[in-house]
């Protein structure tokens, strides 16, 4: 009887959050900048249908697949249809889905879903982002399903996991100058580069002790490379970014294909600040 | 019995010597295409970023030895059982053969891209840039398709 006194009061505590209702409204939205945050967030590298390219990967139907530990994720509809996407969502149920794995419907999210990076995203990056979102294709294609399997089926345990591995905190704390701050937001919020280049513990939260500092592929082949180690230039990370190419000219391929289309979009600036914040980790 | 046995495992060890012989020169001559293709890449990348002095016969040598390699036949140089689930050694993934059309397209889009840059390298550095950009670009729409993820 204690025991289920413990879990309740931990499911209660541990329930998804959500910003109140137009919580964001008050903010006057500019499409233009969302459209460089959309790039720079990688909606359609993982949302577009599997094996589009070109303007079709604006229509995020979902679909994609993603294997992990925990079992085999799809991604899901999030274009702005009302029926099988998220067209009839208000700007606050957008912000609660990025800012803390809220679902509308009062769900957590798979953190699959890199709403651990999104979360640092600042207000007007997000009402600007939504839009964007407006123009956007609509699709009605239904979501699949994810394919996970007990105990990780249990989407009221995610309130625990993000109890344990969410933060309000940036993982860097020293920036030495406004390009690596800009930088660091590029990284650790928009890109969530360290989704992927960080270790995960057992449980599937980062081990941000050692982060970027590469790790295994999820798909279970492979490894993906350490950046905190990446003895290149400066100059040849941000070129890189842009066109794909390594210092030797082999060139990206596997997810960062898609990384390196996305970036090549933003400003040079931005992908300087981004070269910038990875050589001030080493 | 046993003669039979032993005469199919004699011929089995004896044949297989030479099917991998085959496809080891067909891994070593692709693989040798794409350290081409990388090693002239530099040459046209240092002189859009500046590292390299530019000039128009360097620029139009490494951009012919571009269009050189994308003229090879792919064919013989993937023979069946050469993909990473079937061998060491190699990052093509078994893709590649159940979707050749594609495979080829891919292909076939370097060679364009090499063109561009041919006309490119003639007009000056500045035009190298643009060039290369889109050469990454069809390396790239290959390797994410059909390459597996480093070791």
């Amino acid at each position: 009887m204690a025991a289920l006194c413990v879990a309740a009061a931990g499911l209660f505590v541990t329930r998804p959050a959500k910003l109140p209702d137009g919580a964001l409204d008050g903010l006057s939205a500019d499409p233009a900048n969302g459209e460089q945050v959309f790039y720079a967030a990688g909606c359609i590298s993982c949302h577009a249908a599997p094996g589009t390219t070109g303007p079709a990967k604006l229509t995020l139907a979902g679909g994609q697949a993603f294997p992990s530990d925990f079992g085999t994720f799809i991604a899901p509809n999030i274009s702005p249809d009302p029926d099988h996407g998220i067209g009839g969502w208000t700007l606050s149920e957008f912000a609660s889905a990025l800012r803390y794995g809220s679902s509308p419907d009062g769900q957590h999210y798979y953190p699959a879903f890199p709403y651990t990076a999104y979360a640092h995203m600042t207000d007007q990056d997000i009402a600007d982002l939504w839009a964007f979102w407006q123009g956007l294709p609509p699709s009605d294609v239904p979501s699949q399903p994810h394919q996970v399997g007990f105990p990780f089926n249990i989407r009221a345990s995610l309130g625990g996991w993000k109890m344990l591995f969410m933060s309000k905190d940036w993982v860097v704390a020293d920036i030495p100058s406004p390009e690596v701050e800009r930088g660091r937001y590029l990284v650790e919020a928009l890109g969530h580069c360290g989704e992927c280049h960080t270790p995960r513990n057992a449980l599937g939260g980062l081990d941000t002790a050692n982060w970027l500092g590469g790790a295994p592929n999820p798909s279970g082949s492979g490894k993906i490379p350490s950046l905190a180690a990446l003895d290149w230039a400066a100059s040849d990370i941000a070129y890189y970014l842009e066109t794909g190419f390594t210092p030797d000219f082999d060139s990206a391929g596997g997810h960062m294909a898609p990384v390196v289309q996305n970036f090549a979009r933003l400003p040079a600036a931005d992908r300087d600040a981004v070269a910038a914040y990875i050589k001030a980790l080493q | 019995m046993y003669k039979t046995i032993a005469l199919v495992a004699g011929l089995a060890l004896l044949a297989t010597p030479a099917i991998s012989q085959n496809i080891n020169g067909a891994v070593k001559a692709r693989q040798g295409q794409f350290n081409v293709l990388a090693i002239n890449l530099g040459v046209l990348g240092g002189m859009a970023k500046g590292e390299i002095e530019y000039s128009a016969e360097a620029a139009g040598a490494a951009a012919d030895s571009l269009v050189g390699v994308a003229m090879i036949n792919q064919a013989p140089l993937w023979p069946a059982a050469s993909d990473e689930m079937a061998i060491d050694g190699t990052r093509a993934k078994a893709d590649i053969w159940d979707n050749w059309d594609d495979f080829q397209s891919k292909w076939d889009a370097l060679g364009t891209a090499a063109a561009a840059m041919k006309v490119a390298a003639a007009e000056g550095p500045d035009a190298i840039g643009p060039a290369l950009g889109a050469l990454g670009g069809a390396c790239k729409a290959c390797h994410e398709a059909y390459r597996a993820p480093a070791n």
